[in-house]
């Protein structure tokens, strides 16, 4: 599958979003930003695990354009998700329920349509 | 400096208005303003306005007259009212002129707002994911707000039961039914923890106000209702808002706390001296959380104010006394207005079935919108 878009995530085993972080005070931001913004931060590899910090259910369609996903409208869970001392970045969710603020994440790769890619947060396995 | 009146006020019903552009609807509430002030186009000196979607302010020349006076079209996202008022405000306030108009209209498709990801400075992939939308950003906020401070989602239908109770009273909004709790909390929901009754909707509507500087105002022999003050700000560092991709892990304040501070300090009064406010209610929760960022009380205590009743009309603090958003849906360009509008209405006693009672003398305007930019006023009578 091919990526939404380039240089937002990293291209190994274990994907990490790649964030910018400003040069002036260390402040991060995602995505990378491109063009004349990009002089002021240096790409950083993100956390892949964070906390929930909020979420949503897209219930209804968004509107086209700009929203591109498959005609068949599923709904789907987004929010935002805390990588601690980093940043908090909005994704989409791997489920819509059994969610709760707080609760450990971590990122993955997910089918966007039938050909492209898109990152998410999915619950975090507890291990045994 | 001189004193800022509100002489005239003038409003296009909100809602729906098939066969009436935007800008006519403008034109319409201009008219009405003139009217009710008692003053004729030819003596308005200069002029503030826009839409956020119908067109320009500037172009109602061709039906109010070729006077020949300065009108400055704003385009200012969900702030253009509050912007050209404040606009208009510092124009009188400085001497420059005694009498001027602030309009704002509006005309939006049906359904939510769609965005071009460009537009707002963001990669094409963040709309293409279905990440772009505004009501995401209210229902992640208020579901936060809710997990912090014990907001139930009995408390957000109290704000929409109200909306529609108020809506239902007044002439100009466009959801004129009263729906109860229970119905309310079984609508489909659009975006968790918010349902089809806990947001406002795109709309159609207009809204001028005549300013004039007190002297002017005397001499038209209105009531005199002053406009304190009207300020504008936008977003200091770590705010959340609209259309973010990524929020700062050191938090910040909204642009409503800073515009909320700056109009109280600059009116010499404080939250408690409020006798009726307007707030930004996009969403049930935009209310609940723009009741604390504006100093009206503390987070969390929301969840009684709203079982008690005491923002309702009758209430220690009545909210949003015409349906606000919620029951008048939101003509970006007309929506800061129309709550100073409703304003004056109350100010001057003459809200009819909706009328505040025991006479208020302050009123309180908060508009709130993409990308993070929020305008405040106070008004005395």
């Amino acid at each position: 599958m091919t990526p939404i878009a380039t240089g937002l995530w990293t291209e190994e085993a274990a994907p990490r979003l790649i964030g910018g972080k400003r040069k002036s005070d260390g402040e991060i931001i995602f995505p990378m930003p491109d063009g004349d913004a990009a002089d002021d931060y240096v790409a950083v590899p993100l956390s892949r695990t964070g906390t929930l910090w909020s979420w949503t259910i897209q219930s209804f369609p968004p509107k086209s354009p700009p929203y591109t996903g498959p005609a068949a409208f599923e709904a789907f869970a987004l929010g935002y998700v805390e990588l601690p001392g980093e940043v908090i970045v909005e994704a989409r969710l791997t489920q819509g329920h059994g969610l709760s603020i707080g609760m450990a994440m971590e990122l993955v790769i997910v089918p966007f349509d039938e050909a492209r890619s898109t990152y998410a947060f999915a619950p975090q396995e507890l291990s045994v | 400096m001189s004193g800022v009146c509100i002489v005239g006020i003038g409003i296009h019903s909100f809602g729906r208005t098939e066969g009436r552009s935007g800008r006519d609807q403008g034109v319409f509430a201009v008219r009405q303003a003139l009217a009710d002030a008692g003053i004729e186009w030819r003596d308005v000196e200069f002029a503030y306005g826009g839409s956020s979607a119908a067109g320009a302010a500037d172009l109602m020349v061709n039906e109010l007259g070729l006077t020949g006076i300065p009108i400055i079209n704003v385009a200012n996202g969900c702030a253009t009212g509050g912007s050209s008022l404040a606009a208009t405000y510092a124009g009188i306030a400085s001497g420059e002129f005694d009498i001027g108009l602030a309009v704002g209209f509006d005309k939006h498709p049906r359904g939510a707002f769609n965005a071009d990801p460009a537009e707002y400075g963001l990669p094409q992939w963040y709309g293409e994911t279905g990440l772009m939308l505004t009501t995401q950003f209210f229902a992640t906020k208020i579901q936060r707000y809710m997990g912090l401070y014990g907001i139930t989602q009995t408390t957000l239908g109290r704000v929409a039961e109200k909306a529609l109770a108020n809506g239902a009273l007044c002439d100009h909004a466009w959801r004129r039914s009263p729906m109860d709790l229970e119905s309310i909390l079984a609508a489909p929901m659009i975006n968790d923890p918010l349902n089809k009754y806990m947001f406002c909707s795109p709309a159609e509507g207009g809204v001028a106000l005549i300013l004039a500087s007190e002297k002017k105002a005397r001499a038209l022999g209105k009531p005199i209702i002053r406009l304190k003050t009207a300020v504008m700000r936008t977003r200091p560092p770590g705010s959340f808002e609209v259309f973010a991709s990524s929020i700062s892990v050191n938090r910040g304040v909204s642009p409503t706390v800073l515009a909320s501070k700056a109009a109280f300090e600059k009116a010499g009064i404080g939250p408690e001296d409020i006798d009726v406010a307007q707030l930004q209610d996009t969403e049930s929760g935009a209310e609940i959380m723009h009741m604390a960022e504006n100093g009206f009380c503390r987070d969390g205590d929301q969840e009684a104010w709203l079982a008690e009743g005491r923002t309702r009309i009758d209430g220690a603090l009545p909210v949003n006394t015409d349906g606000g958003c919620l029951a008048c849906g939101e003509p970006v360009g007309a929506s800061g207005l129309r709550q100073v509008y409703e304003n004056v209405v109350q100010l001057r006693g003459s809200g009819g079935a909706r009328q505040v009672p025991n006479q208020p003398k302050t009123a309180y305007t908060h508009v709130y919108g993409a990308p993070g930019v929020s305008a405040v006023t106070i008004l005395e009578r």
